[in-house]
């Protein structure tokens, strides 16, 4: 089973720190489980039977911000869960990952209004934006595989530079 | 703006006991971010040991500022924010919506409208029931549960995805009718989900009904009589597990609803088993509204023909200039509605859902204020905590079914 | 009118001077202010209204006499009948602040439900409620300024960003730090 069977008997594997690194953040990643609104019924379908988000190494979803290392957006952010949601942001510890999923946490939605915050970016800085209202548990899936990428590209050197 | 204002205990003075201000009692914050709280609801808890002695929910954190925002859209573009009111129940909410609009115009609905508005109307209750038994079961660590129900769900977004292109935010029922017709694999698409789902909801009763660790979760706790239940306004399944024998869908019968034979399920208990096992049966309910209606489902057209309005179909567009112009002034100008104020309300799956809407004269409603019952049915969660672990809290707020977008609108 | 209703609604007209409207068979009883409480004992008592279903209200500005409607759903759950009570109120004292808002008596001794729906009426539209337990806002933040629903505040719109304005609205477009 697995890699041994696939290249032989390989003892030593040569690659970058860096790629190991970023490949184990990739296939390891713990979302937040930081439903809101609509979007987070299809989240929690996305974590269900049909679609199955543990497939790619994130079946559990934390509710506690210290122990994950991606925040799902789900839904739209009113202005009195804004400083909520940006003290959880900073309580999670580096690096750490924002997903904005939906129109509402993207930019507003069809809420343009006293109450809504016009994109959740104007709270914490976002990674990638899932289109849809609410987006379907397959663009969801395709948000965070395209975060996936974004993290393999990640150099150690940028992100000295980030967090200082 | 990121800054978050301390809490002093000088807000809740008058809502904690004595013994809270001298620190023999501890004040607990649950929530706005916790996994039980359904939501962004946030509870402060205090407590005597492990003994919630006052509980004090906090709302707003979602507050979506629905209905300002109504009141600046037409009446045919207000509709799309009712989908995301009760996000559990978009069918539900639309119906609510354009029933409101109907009374006030006085606009006529063909049966078939009114037939499939039923049938779909039905599905969503099943299906907000699904959600709501899965995050019963997440609750109470019967994680099973959660994936057996949203296995069923998928089936029923599957159906709203056929005949709407959305699987949530359908926006289907219009003023004077749906959108357009059903696709002609509907019928069987209903058929097959009422031949498989009667066998699920067995699937869940031997899991859960008889089970001694759910039965020592749920029997007994969050004790709620009916007068308290009446004088909070608590409507629906919690209500009626209360024994008022309270339903709109018998009690002022909408969208046809006289034609079909269902019984209400009523419980005396009160407790939070009795409001499972009331959810419990609506689903078989449910289904037998559901076969009836696919089964009487009469044909004709599914839009009404009072072209003041309702838009002239996709059909006649194409070749007559005056059906272009109308359907384009319809579209941007809105229609006018007199300047008066209807109630109209239905039962959707947590309660009586209802819409006060009034007019101006002009294209915009002047007020839309949405009677939404997870508003008043949480409004009585602080009476029957009282004196429960906290552990037990987390079944009884489970049990009242309530959705923030719901209460919060 | 509902057959049953009438009796109930000429015993209000005759005890309360009350005048009424109807539309597509809702009845809509206007009240004073001070009477409210009574009113609605009574029907609760006296008539079976058992549930207050919504507690709202409506605000007619710029009119300023009245401005606003307060407004009392009523359904009888074992007659099988609605009403509906507005009250018509003035706009502000003068003044700005607590104490310079409209006023009416508080129903939570009636109904339990009206604690919150009170609330939500003090937030969203600023009327307040003398006798309340618990005035707070309840969906707003604390500290909020002015009251959302009412017909002068505005709506917040923000001028979406396109392709042919990004830049301008990216500048003052807020930004958070890492």
């Amino acid at each position: 089973m697995g890699v041994e069977q696939k290249l032989g008997d390989m003892g030593v594997v040569t690659t970058t720190l860096e790629n190991v690194v970023n490949w184990s953040r990739t296939n390891a990643m713990w979302p937040m489980l930081f439903g809101l609104a609509c979007c987070a019924i299809e989240m929690m379908a996305a974590q269900a039977s049909n679609y199955d988000m543990s497939r790619f190494g994130m079946e559990l979803m934390r509710a506690s911000p210290r122990q994950s290392d991606l925040m799902i957006v789900a839904g739209r952010v009113s202005k009195k869960m804004g400083p909520v949601l940006r003290r959880l942001y900073d309580q999670m510890p580096e690096p750490k990952w924002v997903i904005a999923m939906g129109d509402c946490a993207s930019c507003g939605g069809v809420f343009n209004n006293y109450a809504i915050f016009q994109g959740v970016d104007e709270v914490v800085p976002v990674d990638v934006y899932v289109a849809g209202c609410p987006p379907r548990p397959e663009a969801l899936i395709h948000g965070v595989l395209t975060l996936y990428e974004k993290v393999k590209g990640e150099k150690f050197k940028d992100l000295a530079e980030k967090y200082g | 703006m990121t800054q978050i204002e301390e809490v002093s205990i000088d807000q809740f003075k008058h809502l904690v006991s004595e013994r809270a201000l001298t620190g023999e009692t501890m004040l607990l914050n649950m929530g706005p971010q916790h996994p039980s709280t359904h939501g962004v609801l946030r509870l402060l808890l205090e407590l005597d040991g492990e003994i919630v002695v006052n509980c004090i929910p906090d709302i707003g954190y979602l507050h979506t500022g629905i209905e300002k925002n109504m009141e600046a859209k037409t009446y045919q573009k207000a509709e799309v924010m009712t989908d995301r009111l009760d996000y559990m129940n978009p069918m539900g909410n639309n119906l609510a919506y354009v029933m409101a609009v109907e009374k006030l115009v006085d606009l006529d609905v063909p049966p078939r409208a009114q037939a499939l508005r039923v049938i779909l109307v039905e599905l969503q209750r099943i299906a907000s029931h699904l959600v709501w038994l899965g995050s019963v079961g997440l609750d109470l660590a019967a994680m099973s549960m959660f994936l057996y129900c949203f296995r069923e769900r998928e089936q029923i977004l599957d159906i709203f995805e056929l005949v709407s292109g959305q699987r949530m935010m359908t926006t289907y029922f219009r003023p004077g009718g749906v959108w357009r017709d059903v696709p002609v694999e509907f019928e069987k698409a209903v058929r097959e989900f009422l031949k498989i789902f009667p066998k699920r909801i067995d699937e869940y009763e031997t899991l859960l009904t008889k089970n001694p660790l759910f039965l020592d979760r749920m029997l007994g706790l969050g004790l709620l009589d009916a007068a308290t239940a009446l004088s909070y306004g608590v409507t629906g399944p919690t209500l009626r597990a209360s024994g008022v024998d309270w339903d709109l869908r018998k009690a002022r019968p909408y969208s046809g609803y006289e034609q079909y034979d269902f019984n209400v399920p009523v419980l005396t208990e009160g407790d939070t088993y009795a409001r499972y096992l009331v959810r419990i049966q609506e689903f078989r309910e449910s289904l037998k509204i559901i076969e009836q209606a696919l089964n009487k489902l009469p044909f004709g057209p599914v839009r009404s023909e009072n072209r003041k309005f309702v838009p002239p179909p996709r059909s006649e567009i194409g070749v007559s200039m005056e059906s272009l112009i109308h359907h384009f002034k319809l579209w941007t100008e809105g229609f006018p509605a007199p300047r008066a104020s209807v109630y109209s309300a239905i039962e959707s799956p947590r309660g009586e859902l209802a819409l006060m809407l009034e007019g101006d004269g002009g294209p915009k409603p002047l007020r839309v204020h949405l009677r939404t019952p997870s508003f008043d049915n949480l409004s009585v969660l602080p009476h029957i905590v009282k004196g429960h672990l906290v552990a037990d809290l987390v079944a009884i707020l489970a049990s009242i079914d309530i959705v923030l977008g719901d209460i919060d609108r | 009118m509902d057959t049953k209703l009438e009796p109930i609604v000429k015993n209000i007209q005759q005890k309360f001077n009350a005048t009424f409207e109807e539309f597509r068979g809702e009845v809509h009883l206007f009240l004073k202010p001070e009477q409210i409480v009574d009113v609605l004992t009574l029907l609760r008592d006296e008539h079976h209204f058992e549930l207050l279903s919504a507690l709202t209200a409506v605000d007619y500005y710029p009119q300023t006499s009245p401005r606003f409607h307060v407004i009392y759903q009523l359904t009888s759950l074992a007659k099988n009948l609605s009403l509906q009570l507005r009250i018509p109120i003035n706009g502000n004292n003068p003044g700005v602040g607590a104490g310079s808002y409209p006023r009416i008596p508080t129903a939570t001794g009636v109904y339990g439900v009206a604690n919150w729906r009170e609330r939500e009426l003090l937030d969203m539209f600023g009327i307040e409620f003398e006798g309340h337990p618990d005035p707070r806002r309840i969906l707003m933040p604390e500290g909020t300024e002015g009251h959302p629903l009412r017909k002068d505040f505005p709506l917040g719109y923000e001028e979406p960003q396109f392709t042919f304005n990004f830049d301008e609205i990216g500048l003052h477009k807020p930004r958070p730090k890492e």
